[in-house]
């Protein structure tokens, strides 16, 4: 047990600010202010995996490591869709994910936003249309906002929040 | 496979009046590949199961209107690859009997061949769900599957095993599960709190990748291949580029397969910190959690700073490295490897000495020794069940032929064993790391590829998660003809069915935590 404290205080704090970024700088305020304003400072995410290949994923964790731990900006992943006010949709949709993918979509109270994260939810990626996969996510659902990078880093995927919660609505349907 | 193993299953064949065609006996190096009667196969597999062969592969590629099939085994880090042909719509025994991994992979062959398994017991439908017909086979020829109707329905109709009695009910999850995780379905029956069967369906995230990859070249093949599993994306993209390597007969510069090593093992290393902490935060214990999610950020960073990207996705290209490092980045590396060496070696032991972790891993989730061996289990799940298996070690490729790589065993086979195995692996990779820094020497890092050539090759290389097969047919102007990758999830899977029974249901979290097959690499 003594190991363990010893081993947190020598540790100490890792958490960065996002100072070093110039455009997070300048986002982070009104990131404050449109969580506080739209979502009463706390915005919940459901993220669903529509058919990527796990790269994604591990970069969507990463937000949660200590260095990012992205719940200071109000934002935390939820198991249900019903708590949900953003979805984040990775991968091409398989075919074999759609519907559960839309059932997801329409579990969420509206409006809510979509959000296809990674070059395979934005444009296909290197699966694209076929067979097996409807491609990007706007095949299958309305989308808001695009974060693409193959997968996008916990550093983009905090600019493209911040670039969504820019954003006065959620795109009308 | 050395000579008197091959002379001996081949003596063994021909006494048991099996006739081998052996053709080609460099067809699929390093394995020896032994072509048979279609109505030789399952004969010969009761052979090889006889002297006790691990079966590790099935796949089948078009030839012709037929069909050419083929299985993969190992024994003492020798591969062995029987392969047969059928004619059009001729049904193939199923081997599933013998080998009971085999059954996955065969109903997955059929929902996209179409080829007839005669015996199988299980003839349900694997990785199609919903999006084509049960008539239609998206692999064979050239023709696309209708266009399903939008959206695709829910495949709801599954035929589950079914358990009933007064006191059993059923636990449907998935495929969208509670956390960031990929999608896959698992059926419970239960009493009370205790698992009596688990039963999966995958194939959620199947997307084609083996119809994908028809037609690619080279470069198209591997960011493909890095596409298979984007956790194990370095050593699938290595698998591939092996078995094109091999196809054509290219020998990559030694400073490059040194660079491969240095990063498989870290792929390895970071996966292996984030699991370990996983699995102690599904047991309520965050403090590893969020001490080794540090560690493996640090480690993906420098990834970043010295092979250009955190997963170190498209690094690996066909003939060697798409990126070389500098003297100065060979410094930092090895700093950096001893840094982590010192600050994982605290942790663990701090780790170690935590009771009621001991308490809740212990006996959790226990795959015995004879069911590892009986499913072919793979990396660190068979590592903790008696099955130490390592292809860096029993079928050494370059660099691991320069080395001596130990492997971690333990016989407990619960949930902390899979954990010692990978925190031993840990301190195992980064002593490699720096061993292989230390044989850099200058040099290219990348050789040209031949085009406009065919070949066939076989790549074999241990990934995180175990052994990676991947074989690769390339038509005569050098263009994807088959690809076919299988993930070490295939055979670590149905591991999880079986360690699950009699836990239980709340510690399901953690003994899957402590398999973490891929969904993404199984269904493809």
């Amino acid at each position: 047990m003594l190991g363990m404290f010893n081993k947190i205080f020598r540790t100490g704090l890792v958490t960065e600010e996002p100072a070093t970024d110039a455009e997070i700088e300048q986002l982070a305020p009104e990131l404050k202010r449109m969580v506080d304003k739209q979502f009463r400072g706390s915005l919940a995410i459901r993220m669903v995996d529509a058919g990527s290949c796990n790269g994604c994923e591990l970069e969507i964790h990463a937000l949660n490591n200590p260095y990012y731990a992205i719940e200071r900006y109000g934002v935390h992943f939820v198991a249900s869709p019903r708590h949900a006010d953003a979805l984040l949709v990775t991968g091409p949709v398989s075919r074999h994910m759609e519907a559960a993918l839309i059932a997801t979509y329409e579990a969420m109270a509206k409006p809510c936003y979509v959000i296809a994260s990674g070059d395979c939810a934005c444009n296909g990626g290197e699966f694209g249309v076929n067979y097996a996969s409807c491609g990007a996510v706007e095949n299958v659902l309305p989308v808001d906002l695009k974060i693409p990078g193959c997968p996008p880093s916990p550093a983009q995927l905090i600019r493209g929040l911040l670039i969504l919660m820019g954003q006065r609505e959620p795109v009308q349907r | 496979m050395s000579e008197a193993w091959l002379n001996e299953i081949q003596q063994q064949f021909a006494a048991a009046g099996i006739e081998t065609v052996d053709h080609h006996p460099a067809r699929l190096l390093p394995a020896r590949q032994l072509e048979i009667a279609p109505h030789a196969w399952a004969p010969a597999t009761a052979l090889c199961k006889q002297c006790a062969m691990r079966w590790a592969a099935f796949w089948v590629r078009e030839a012709g209107a037929g069909i050419e099939a083929f299985s993969c085994l190992e024994k003492g880090g020798g591969y062995l690859i029987l392969s047969t042909r059928l004619g059009e719509q001729q049904p193939l025994e199923s081997i599933a009997h013998l080998y009971p991994a085999a059954d996955r992979p065969q109903r997955h062959a059929h929902d996209l061949f179409g080829i007839a398994f005669e015996g199988q017991c299980d003839s349900r439908r694997w990785t199609r769900h919903q999006a084509w017909r049960e008539d239609e086979f998206p692999l064979r020829g050239d023709g696309q599957a209708a266009e399903p109707p939008a959206p695709t329905p829910p495949d709801d109709s599954y035929p589950f095993i079914q358990a009933s009695g007064s006191a059993v009910y059923e636990i449907a999850v998935g495929p969208v599960h509670a956390g960031i995780i990929e999608p896959g379905h698992f059926r419970f029956q239960a009493v009370g709190e205790t698992v009596i069967n688990l039963e999966k369906h995958l194939g959620y995230v199947h997307k084609g990748i083996e119809k994908l990859a028809r037609g690619r070249d080279l470069d198209g093949l591997a960011r493909l291949a890095g596409r298979v599993s984007g956790d194990s994306t370095v050593a699938h993209s290595w698998a591939a580029c092996q078995a094109a390597e091999r196809a054509l007969a290219v020998e990559p510069p030694p400073r490059a397969q040194l660079l491969r090593a240095i990063m498989a093992e870290r792929e390895r290393v970071a996966n292996h910190l984030g699991d370990i902490g996983a699995i102690c935060n599904d047991v309520g214990f965050a403090f590893p959690h969020y001490q080794l999610s540090r560690l493996k950020e640090r480690l993906v960073r420098d990834n970043a700073l010295l092979f250009g990207h955190r997963l170190m996705m498209d690094r690996i290209v066909p003939g060697g490295v798409a990126i070389d490092i500098d003297s100065q980045g060979a410094d930092h590396l090895f700093a950096c490897t001893q840094e982590l060496e010192s600050e994982v070696a605290k942790l663990i032991e701090i780790i170690e000495r935590s009771e009621s972790l001991e308490d809740r891993l212990m006996t959790t989730g226990r795959l015995t020794p004879e069911w590892a061996a009986e499913l072919g289990c793979l990396g660190y799940v068979g590592r903790a069940s008696g099955c130490d298996f390592d292809v860096r070690r029993d079928a050494p490729y370059a660099p691991y032929h320069r080395v001596t790589v130990a492997v971690p065993g333990y016989r407990a086979g619960d949930v902390a064993a899979r954990a010692k195995i990978r925190a031993d692996e840990i301190g195992i990779s980064l002593g490699l790391m720096r061993r292989f820094v230390e044989l850099l020497e200058p040099g290219e890092h990348r050789l040209p590829m031949p085009r406009g050539r065919g070949g066939e090759g076989l790549g074999i290389v241990d990934g995180w998660r175990g052994e990676i097969i991947s074989y690769l047919a390339l038509d005569t102007d050098g263009r994807v003809e088959r690809f076919f990758p299988r993930d070490p999830s295939w055979l670590n899977w149905p591991a999880l069915e079986q360690l699950i029974q009699g836990n239980i249901v709340p510690d399901f979290p953690v003994c899957n935590k402590s398999i973490n097959g891929s969904y993404a690499g199984q269904d493809l």
